[in-house]
């Protein structure tokens, strides 16, 4: 069964595009991640347009980190003043961002560094998670303790001034690199169709030592707002946010979350890690290839819709 | 003050050469009319392509040079005019990269050619150039600095190629048919991915390889459905249609968690 995507403007598969929001929404559920950096490379390889696979990504974060915000709200496990001080950074960033986007469109360079960037991103956190997974899974074959990093310890950030008090987080904290991460998170938002929870929860753990359990729920509360925002702008700058497809991918996202939940439950963690870090660089992986390889074609048209 | 009225002539005949090209029927007796059953097309979301038939008839034609075959008709769908920019892509690096571009001024987005024979076989390419008829002759006027215009070719093939490959513009060298002696019949094609918009129905006259008169039909293509509606909505209302985007988001998320819930 086809439907036509009025914005993309090309038919697709219809169970193809709920396969796909259900596979992501799956893993998204049993890693506990948005899942906008897979959906975007996936809808990129099904040759949705990277301008609209970009922005209807962003809308599709929406209702992912809608649905994992509010069950964390009423768990207790979400900071809304710190969500609140990094929403700040996270609407500068993406209005930086879509200024981005909106220039190297106009200049034809945007599919390149839409497709270098996730190359880049998926390489290192993929990389990363791998290398991390493995060294847990020997640690744990040699039944060692697993030595986490303690919170409580200092680094450079903590000497930052414009401290305030976070009380649920029970932390006392420079405004500064709150509002700087999401900055930075919000760019990616706008340039590539991520929530960035994937980047920012390793951060706020690491760089700004906000303790674990506030950690997720407060990035996915600051997404809804970042990524909601990002939709609009991308919709009236470049009109590039397929209503249906968005839909068709949300609606598959929570329902296949669900499982993956449940799946992820009862699984070991490091192996679980593990398995996504390798399914991130495969995905980074073939957009390197398409990158390399040459193209059918080297010439390509487009027309300006100035007289649209 | 013979020199000033010669130079307005030549002033006139440089500004106008629609101006100059519909004094020539004036000469010509022959005449061209059409007729399309609508002037609207109304097509939905599923639809596959289909022909669109023109008729028409020449008017004070020679009887001598219709029995001859010396009469050729072309006919064109011209669709909604857009600036196009046609890219090029270079190995940087290794990894293929935008690197070249040139903008053709408005050029329809969709042309779909019919004609009695083989519109390079009708009549030099020159006058076909003149008259702007034939995918090969369609003006591709560049925008901006072209530096020395060494790569004007190279673009403009690629713009044709690649619109002919995506079925945008079309031929079919015997789509028009005599029916009777002056009477005749064109078929074009709307391409299944026609654009929305007023398209123009543009027929030319040709004597034996002469150009001799035109005429020009606007015919508005409509697409109708859902479909065009959230189109229409993303373009036309912009702001309402990304709240709404949000808002339905947001409310599947909640829905989610509420359906979902496990305590």
């Amino acid at each position: 069964m086809t439907v036509y995507l009025p914005i993309a403007e090309l038919s697709v598969n219809i169970f193809i595009i709920l396969g796909m929001g259900a596979a992501v929404g799956f893993l998204s559920g049993m890693f506990g991640v948005g899942g906008g950096f897979l959906i975007t490379p996936l809808l990129i390889f099904y040759n949705i347009p990277p301008v609209v696979a970009v922005a209807t990504g962003a809308n599709q974060v929406v209702a992912s980190s809608m649905s994992g915000a509010l069950s964390h709200f009423r768990r207790g496990t979400l900071d809304v003043k710190l969500g609140t001080v990094l929403l700040f950074g996270g609407l500068a960033g993406a209005t930086v961002g879509i200024w981005i986007f909106a220039l190297l469109r106009s200049v034809g360079q945007l599919d390149l560094v839409i497709s270098l960037l996730y190359v880049v991103l998926l390489g290192t956190v993929g990389t990363l998670m791998l290398l991390e997974s493995i060294r847990a899974m020997r640690r744990s074959a040699s039944n060692q303790p697993v030595s986490l990093r303690r919170p409580g310890q200092h680094n450079w950030v903590h000497r930052l001034p414009l401290k305030m008090r976070f009380k649920k987080s029970k932390i006392y904290l420079s405004v500064i690199p709150v509002i700087g991460l999401g900055f930075g998170i919000g760019i990616l938002t706008s340039v590539m169709g991520v929530g960035g929870g994937f980047i920012m929860v390793p951060a706020m753990i690491y760089l700004l030592r906000i303790p674990t359990n506030v950690v997720v729920g407060t990035s996915l509360f600051q997404i809804i707002f970042v990524t909601a925002y990002t939709t609009v702008v991308q919709a009236t700058t470049n009109y590039s946010v397929d209503i249906v497809l968005a839909f068709i991918l949300m609606v598959a996202g929570v329902i296949g979350a669900q499982y993956g939940v449940r799946v992820g439950q009862k699984l070991r963690g490091e192996q679980l890690r593990a398995l996504l870090a390798l399914l991130v660089l495969a995905v980074g992986a073939r957009l390197a290839v398409d990158l390399v390889v040459t193209p059918d074609d080297v010439y390509s048209v487009i027309s300006e819709g100035v007289y649209r | 003050m013979r020199t000033l009225a010669l130079l307005l002539v030549l002033f006139v005949g440089l500004v106008s050469p629609a101006a100059a090209q519909e004094d020539r029927p004036a000469e010509a007796p022959e005449k061209l009319e059409i007729g399309i059953s609508t002037d609207e097309i109304a097509i939905s979301s599923d639809f596959r392509g289909a022909d669109l038939t023109i008729f028409g008839a020449i008017e004070g034609y020679d009887p001598a040079l219709l029995a001859q075959r010396k009469y050729d008709i072309v006919v064109a769908l011209e669709g909604p005019k857009d600036n196009n920019t046609v890219r090029i892509k270079e190995r940087v690096f290794g990894i293929w990269v935008n690197r070249r571009s040139m903008t053709f001024e408005l050029v329809p987005e969709s042309y779909s050619l019919s004609s009695t024979r083989d519109v390079e076989t009708i009549a030099d390419p020159a006058v076909l150039n003149g008259v702007g008829v034939g995918i090969q002759h369609i003006r591709l006027t560049p925008v901006g600095f072209v530096g020395d215009g060494s790569n004007l070719t190279e673009f403009r093939d690629a713009f044709r190629r690649l619109k002919e490959s995506g079925g945008f513009y079309q031929r079919d060298p015997g789509g028009v048919q005599f029916i009777s002696a002056s009477l005749f019949k064109a078929t074009v094609k709307l391409p299944a991915n026609v654009p929305n918009g007023t398209h123009i129905v543009r027929a030319h006259l040709f004597r034996d390889g002469v150009f001799i008169s035109e005429k020009a039909l606007p015919l508005r293509v409509m697409k109708t459905g859902i479909e065009q509606m959230i189109s229409t909505a993303a373009y036309d209302h912009s702001l309402a249609y990304g709240a709404f985007s949000v808002f339905l988001a947001a409310l599947t998320g909640w829905l989610a968690s509420v359906v979902f819930r496990k305590d």
